[in-house]
């Protein structure tokens, strides 16, 4: 019997929906709607300096890598089985399109966060 | 005073397929009168009995217990045998052979598939060193009964089967039933063969066609709760593919 | 198996929260353009929190946080099955109580989360 390829797979599309189930609403809303509306005041606004500062640490980088990359997995993973489940035959190219941009999106983000 | 219960009608519509008869299923309609009491087994009985002596379903308990009288009630895999004719009322009813596995007639399907895959999870226990009768009772403690108690009420209704959506595309996959039964095995105190089902699950075959649809465990007339079964192993199976990456893991 | 998924409403649910992935994915691109706008410097990650004050940009995180929320709704409350039996005190623990332990995480999480993200720069 063949060994299934799935399980990196799905531990990172499990600790991306932890996550996301986790904070991702409240990001969202932070992110999204609370800082550029400025509902916290000019003191908690999203200002270049801030979030190179938070970007500068190794804590802060690990966060926002993780935010992004494990999002972008746990969508990936999500999304390759339901093509599936709408009749897609499963290929290269469905890989490349949801397991490949997430990779694409691992490196890149990591290689920004690098240089901030 | 004793009284008789009130009869009303509810209108049945079976999908008939009757090789050598008409090369393709058809609907059949039929005026079925019931009493709050009957239930769609008995529903289909009076049809046989009275109405259409050729119709073709598998029945035996009458008590959800033989797992033999599965099949669509309105869209819904249910036993017919628990499953009451007045929560229809007026109907009409429609009542469908199994999905997911080929029709033979009428009412009953083609299970080889299932039959097929059952000897591959080794539902027997196998344990470590081989047991004499003549050695008495191979005991248990309660808490060892209680980790796969709930898995061994499976009565290979074929319920789930056609709840599981994946199992529909891809005939392949070991699917929810199989699964239960296979954690039963596994979870028991007494069996040694654990690793070797394992491959099973492991396999492309396994548990990794699942993506947790939990429908399996809705339709399950014994609560058995084969979604859990099927997911608690890929966590099993996933933590066995972390420990390979380990140093000496393989 | 054509349209299977429309066959029963418990289907639809099933394929709601499969569509979240969508969004989810979505959220993690805005937030990597961010990040690759703050490597280039102050004037690119300033273009970037421009466009997150438009009204489409907006618009499209009101409809993000809608779908995060029911991502966090349907993941706890599929968590049961997913999860190996949870045994206290002798006692199965039963769905809903790890659907709500769940969700309450969440909310601590969130709270946590805000509170950093609203302290005063330090």
């Amino acid at each position: 019997m063949k060994r299934s390829g799935q399980p990196p797979y799905w531990l990172l599309f499990g600790a991306g929906g932890m996550l996301s189930a986790l904070v991702g609403a409240m990001l969202v809303f932070l992110t999204g709607i609370a800082a550029p509306l400025g509902l916290f005041g000019a003191d908690t606004a999203f200002t270049y300096e801030r979030a190179a500062a938070f970007a500068h640490g190794p804590l802060g980088k690990l966060a926002v890598e993780m935010v992004i990359a494990l999002f972008l997995w746990h969508g990936a993973h999500r999304i390759y089985h339901t093509l599936h489940d709408f009749g897609v035959r499963l290929n290269a190219f469905t890989w490349l399109a949801c397991y490949g941009v997430a990779l694409a999106g691992t490196v890149t983000a990591a290689v920004a966060l690098a240089v901030i | 005073m004793s009284s008789t219960p009130e009869t009303r009608t509810i209108a049945v519509e079976v999908l008939r397929y009757q090789p050598g008869h008409a090369s393709t299923p058809y609907v059949e309609r039929f005026d079925v009168p019931f009493t709050d009491d009957m239930s769609v087994l008995q529903g289909l009985q009076h049809i046989k009995d009275r109405l259409d002596g050729s119709l073709t379903f598998r029945w035996s308990c009458r008590m959800a217990i033989c797992g033999s009288c599965g099949m669509m009630i309105d869209g819904v895999p249910r036993l017919a045998c628990h499953t009451f004719l007045r929560d229809f009322w007026p109907g009409p009813l429609r009542i469908e052979a199994l999905a997911h596995f080929p029709i033979e007639r009428d009412l009953v399907v083609d299970a080889s598939d299932f039959i097929a895959k059952l000897p591959r999870i080794k539902p027997w226990l196998e344990p470590a060193v081989p047991l004499r009768v003549s050695a008495g009772e191979h005991l248990q403690t309660p808490t060892q009964l209680s980790r796969y108690e709930s898995f061994s009420h499976c009565i290979n209704c074929l319920l789930c089967y056609a709840a599981c959506p994946q199992y529909g595309l891809d005939k392949a996959f070991l699917g929810p039933g199989l699964t239960a039964l296979l954690h039963r095995y596994n979870s028991d105190s007494r069996d040694a063969a654990k690793e070797e089902r394992m491959e099973l699950v492991n396999s492309e075959e396994g548990v990794w066609g699942c993506t947790a649809v939990g429908y399996c465990s809705e339709v399950c007339p014994k609560q058995v709760d084969p979604a859990n079964a099927v997911n608690q192993n890929k966590t099993a199976s996933a933590l066995s593919w972390l420990v390979r990456l380990l140093p000496g893991g393989a | 198996m054509d349209g299977w998924w429309r066959r029963d409403r418990f289907f639809l649910k099933y394929m709601a929260r499969e569509l979240t992935a969508f969004f989810v994915a979505a959220y993690a691109l805005v937030l990597l353009a961010g990040v690759i706008r703050l490597s280039q410097g102050r004037e690119a990650f300033d273009g970037w929190l421009e466009g997150l004050r438009s009204g489409w940009s907006v618009g499209l995180h009101l409809v993000l946080l809608a779908v995060f929320l029911f991502h966090a709704y349907s993941w706890f409350s599929i968590m049961p099955k997913t999860m190996p039996p949870l045994v206290v005190s002798g006692r199965r623990v039963p769905a809903w109580a790890i659907t709500t332990a769940g969700l309450a995480c969440a909310g601590v999480a969130s709270i946590a989360l805000f509170l950093l993200f609203t302290g005063r720069p330090r």
